[in-house]
């Protein structure tokens, strides 16, 4: 990469100008030293600034919106009071302006005039709009009920349409956060633990000695506290093990890099648990007290050693060794980090499973340096009436499919939409907000015949998507740095909250997503569960309950109240307690064998890709977030497009050339929409090649990000489906290269 | 004075940031930076290494743009910081031809633009936007005349190296190895 990327056509400029106007302002407070080494965090107070918390993705890390002496929104700085952040964004945090003067933006309330999947929209009203949509869904609901509409969001927004949705009737409210990325951990962890991670993790990093990663390419995925307490443990001498086919950037940075074969993770987990186990490594106190079903997986684990791990690996077992004793000299300081996008190859709570267990042998729960014990503040409701009941929950749509979820499933919603796949029930309508599915979901073509046979799909977004194209209403909703939105509020090593208020009117005839749900509620009969004149006072309500109050947040945007749960970590304070059936750590799961899954974890050999094809595998990067900030000018700027990366091996065999177009066949026979540039590289295995998942949109008014690249949920037409808790396995595709355009029609 | 950075190249991971927190602090137009990452790359799989640096204007102490500037619009400012009078250039672009580290470019308004290790906010006690903004804080910025500096205090316990140095323009960017 050189700095020739990053030299992008200009669109958003308002010149060197600004510089001028800044006048010398005295220093207080910290030492000239301290604030140049940038220890501590300026203080531009003269500047008109308000509080925000990102929306560009699910981290939420607290800033500070600047302006321009124009009034314009200039910067978005992080809020050094936050703990998502520690006053330091990351790229997409301070590209967000970007999303903001994006001019692609969605502008106006749209309806359908065309056929679904053709872009024609004619404009409307608000006021048409959203009488459309509650005849619409009136209709439905007396039609077929109102449990036959789902709701699918990612992001801040998502809780007003919640509230909607509970009062209309359905609780068929899924995030693609559960079902495509973190659920199988949920599961395997609140199995093992009793208690699921959410977000963010409780991974104490910053006091960890080990940290171990698998498949998970933190630095790359830039979930900010967590890189930023990785680079204070590098500085601090802990250690790294990373296990990943590719050689990630934190690969780079580990003690151990392992160059584990794809889709063999619990072979090399097993051997760990068997090394660690037949030398007596792990925590025995911790284990007798607080665990239970250890004998039998002693018992169990004996076959599982480095060598018979060595030939399903390709990993050499004194490397397996080596990392395990690493693991167990750190220990309770040790961290095996349970990942976030787990969706991997349909045995993935499994997978997770044997993570906890290790986890739980090396006695890291509830202990510093390991898993420390996070505290939520508890934020009052505003008053409503009391929901009705919804007369077909989930649960029942699901019945006795994947016992083990525990939050509704968007793949089941998709696949409940389709005539005839469950026996008496149909999905009929789908409100999503903030999720583009074409690219969201695996399997594009199945998403895509699930939306044309409903009655009503409602878009709530920033930009026009592929599934705006599909939509029969859009809302444009305004960006996150025009509005009001609920408190933030996610459990961490205090409680936290942190506020988001307009730092600016909103551009175009966009509104804020509680304005929407409360108008559209009105519409629908159901105002009441809407009582507040304004979401100040909502807001105001609900702070001035917490020793706070709307005034106060905004001045200082992120508010910490102290702990009273007790210990950060297991003591006499906060002594060891398990939400299990045993009320202890269950090894052996006797849930899953009720059930009729395996009680331990089992290795199972997955797919090879056939000749001439190579693994599908996908990732992140650090400039971008999923399918969504593809168009922002001020990221696309950074990377405007994802590469294939090839082995220099490989890529010789087909006579590839670095930077030349191809286009990915897989193995249905799917093709991707464009071509995609060949990036060749050492940093990937021959098995298989890489992309960076959320590019190759195919939405013509998407000008900068339309065409760039491809995108891998076209490509997965094979999904895993993981029988515990529905997860989606995404890893099992495989593709080819074709060097000659293949003239398939670009569907919009 | 002597203004200085040093980038940890050990913690670095490429995101970008700095690149971003300079195009929105300065209003670098979208499509240029003034700041940039390099990846270098060496091995073959899987014996491998990588090295990620955050790289700019290298402030040179004997800097060759500032040499063949025809009308001193590049000069050494405040701290050593080499700068650009923004009406005193006339676009002819010999600092860009004579820079080894490529590190200016021409702006569309006609001049040429480069790092200024903002020195709008140094002067205001405040670090660089790239150094206040990094999520690894792999940057470190200040005064190498100054024994008790932080990036003094780096330099002293770590390894570094500079880049071309064999240029002879004793650059003012460390890296951290």
């Amino acid at each position: 990469m050189n700095r020739r990327n990053f030299i992008r056509i200009s669109t958003l400029s308002a010149g060197g100008a600004m510089l001028g106007t800044i006048g010398i302002s005295g220093a207080k407070g910290p030492s000239l030293l301290d604030r140049l080494s940038g220890n501590v965090h300026p203080d531009e107070s003269r500047y008109l600034r308000t509080p925000t918390y990102c929306e560009i993705c699910f981290w939420k890390c607290a800033g500070w919106v600047y302006k321009n002496d124009q009034g314009e929104i200039w910067k978005i700085i992080g809020n050094e009071n936050d703990p998502h952040c520690n006053g330091r964004l990351c790229p997409r945090g301070t590209g967000g302006v970007g999303m903001y003067y994006d001019q692609d933006r969605l502008k106006t309330p749209l309806i359908r005039t065309g056929p679904k999947g053709k872009q024609e929209f004619r404009r409307a009203s608000w006021d048409e709009a959203l009488d459309y949509v509650a005849k619409k869904l009136d209709f439905i609901g007396k039609k077929y009920g109102p449990e036959t509409v789902a709701l699918i969001t990612h992001g801040s927004g998502g809780k007003l349409f919640t509230t909607l949705m509970k009062a209309y009737g359905s609780d068929s409210i899924a995030g693609p956060s559960y079902a495509q990325c973190k659920g199988p951990r949920e599961a395997a962890f609140g199995l093992t633990f009793g208690a699921g991670l959410e977000s963010p993790e409780p991974t104490d990093i910053r006091d960890t000695r080990c940290l171990v990663l698998i498949g998970s390419h933190l630095g790359e995925n830039m979930h900010n506290t967590q890189v930023q307490e990785m680079a204070d443990a590098i500085d601090r001498g802990a250690t790294i093990i990373t296990v990943d086919p590719r050689f990630s950037t934190v690969a780079s940075k580990s003690k151990f890099w392992l160059p584990i074969k794809p889709a063999t993770d619990i072979a090399l987990l097993l051997a760990w648990t068997n090394v660690i186990i037949s030398n007596g490594w792990y925590d025995k106190d911790y284990v007798e007290k607080y665990t239970s079903g250890f004998d039998k997986l002693k018992e169990y684990i004996k076959p599982f050693t480095a060598e018979w791990a060595y030939g399903i690996t390709t990993l050499n077992p004194n490397m397996i060794r080596d990392t395990a004793r690493e693991m167990a000299n750190a220990s309770p300081a040790v961290i095996i980090h349970p990942g976030r996008h787990v969706t991997w190859y349909g045995d993935d709570t499994q997978r997770s499973r044997a993570i906890a267990i290790l986890n739980a042998l090396l006695g890291s729960w509830g202990r510093r340096g390991g898993f420390y014990l996070p505290e939520l503040k508890e934020i009052p409701e505003y008053p409503h009436p009391p929901f009705p009941p919804v007369s077909k929950s989930w649960r029942d749509i699901l019945g006795d499919q994947y016992p083990f979820a525990d939050l509704p499933l968007a793949n089941a919603i998709v696949d409940g939409s389709i005539p005839g796949h469950l026996k008496d029930f149909q999905y009929r309508g789908w409100i999503v907000n903030g999720s583009n599915l074409n690219m969201t979901m695996p399997d594009t073509r199945k998403t895509l015949e699930a939306i044309q046979q409903l009655d009503l799909l409602v878009v709530i977004d920033t930009m026009p998507m592929e599934i705006t194209g599909w939509a029969d209403v859009i809302l444009p909703e305004c960006t996150y740095l025009e509005r009001y939105d609920v408190l933030r509020n996610d459990h961490n090593r205090e409680p936290v909250i942190a506020l988001r208020m307009p730092a600016t009117e909103p551009k175009y005839d966009t509104k804020p997503d509680w304005w929407i749900a409360k108008e559209l509620a009105i519409k629908m009969g159901l105002g009441k569960y809407f009582d507040w004149k304004s979401f100040d006072e909502f807001l105001d309500y609900k702070l001035k309950r917490m020793g706070s109050s709307l005034e106060e947040m905004k001045k200082i945007g992120v508010k910490k109240y102290e702990r009273t749960s007790g210990d950060l970590y297991f003591s006499a304070d906060n002594p060891p307690s398990f939400d299990t059936p045993s009320g202890k750590i269950e090894l052996y799961s006797d849930q899953l064998e009720q059930a009729g899954f395996d009680p331990l974890p089992r290795y199972t050999p997955h797919e090879e890709p056939p000749e001439g094809y190579y693994r599908l595998n996908y990732g992140r990067t650090q400039s971008h977030t999923f399918s969504r900030t593809s168009n922002n000018p001020n990221l696309s700027a950074i990377m405007p497009e994802n590469l294939v990366w090839v082995n220099p091996k490989i890529a010789a065999n087909w006579q590839l050339k670095d930077g030349q177009e191809v286009w990915l066949k897989n193995q249905d026979g799917a093709i991707t929409s464009f071509p995609a540039k060949v990036r060749i590289t050492e940093r990937i295995r021959w098995d298989s090649v890489y992309i960076v998942h959320g590019f190759g949109h195919t939405n013509p008014l998407l000008t900068r990000a339309y065409g760039k690249g491809v995108s891998d949920s076209a490509l997965i037409t094979k999904v895993l489906v993981d029988p515990v808790m529905g997860g989606t396995g995404m890893r099992g595709n495989f593709v080819t290269f074709l060097t000659e355009n293949p003239d398939k029609e670009v569907k919009a | 004075m002597r203004f200085a950075m040093a980038i940890d190249t050990q913690k670095c991971v490429g995101c970008s940031d700095c690149v971003v927190a300079c195009q929105t602090e300065n209003a670098v137009p979208i499509g240029y930076c003034r700041d940039w990452i390099v990846e270098v790359n060496d091995g073959t799989y899987p014996q491998l290494e990588m090295e990620i640096r955050s790289e700019r204007c290298n402030q040179c102490s004997n800097s060759p743009c500032v040499r063949c500037c025809p009308t001193a619009a590049s000069h050494y400012d405040y701290g050593g910081i080499v700068l650009v009078t923004q009406h005193k250039c006339i676009g002819c672009g010999a600092c860009i031809a004579s820079c080894p580290y490529d590190a200016r470019y021409t702006h569309p308004k006609g001049y040429v633009d480069k790092c200024t290790f903002c020195v709008h906010r140094v002067k205001e006690g405040l670090p660089p936007a790239c150094v206040a903004v990094c999520p690894t804080k792999c940057l470190y910025f200040g005064d190498t005349d100054d024994p008790r500096s932080e990036i003094s205090l780096v330099l002293k316990k770590r390894k570094y190296k500079r880049l071309i140095p064999e240029a002879g323009t004793n650059p003012n960017l460390y890296f951290l190895i």
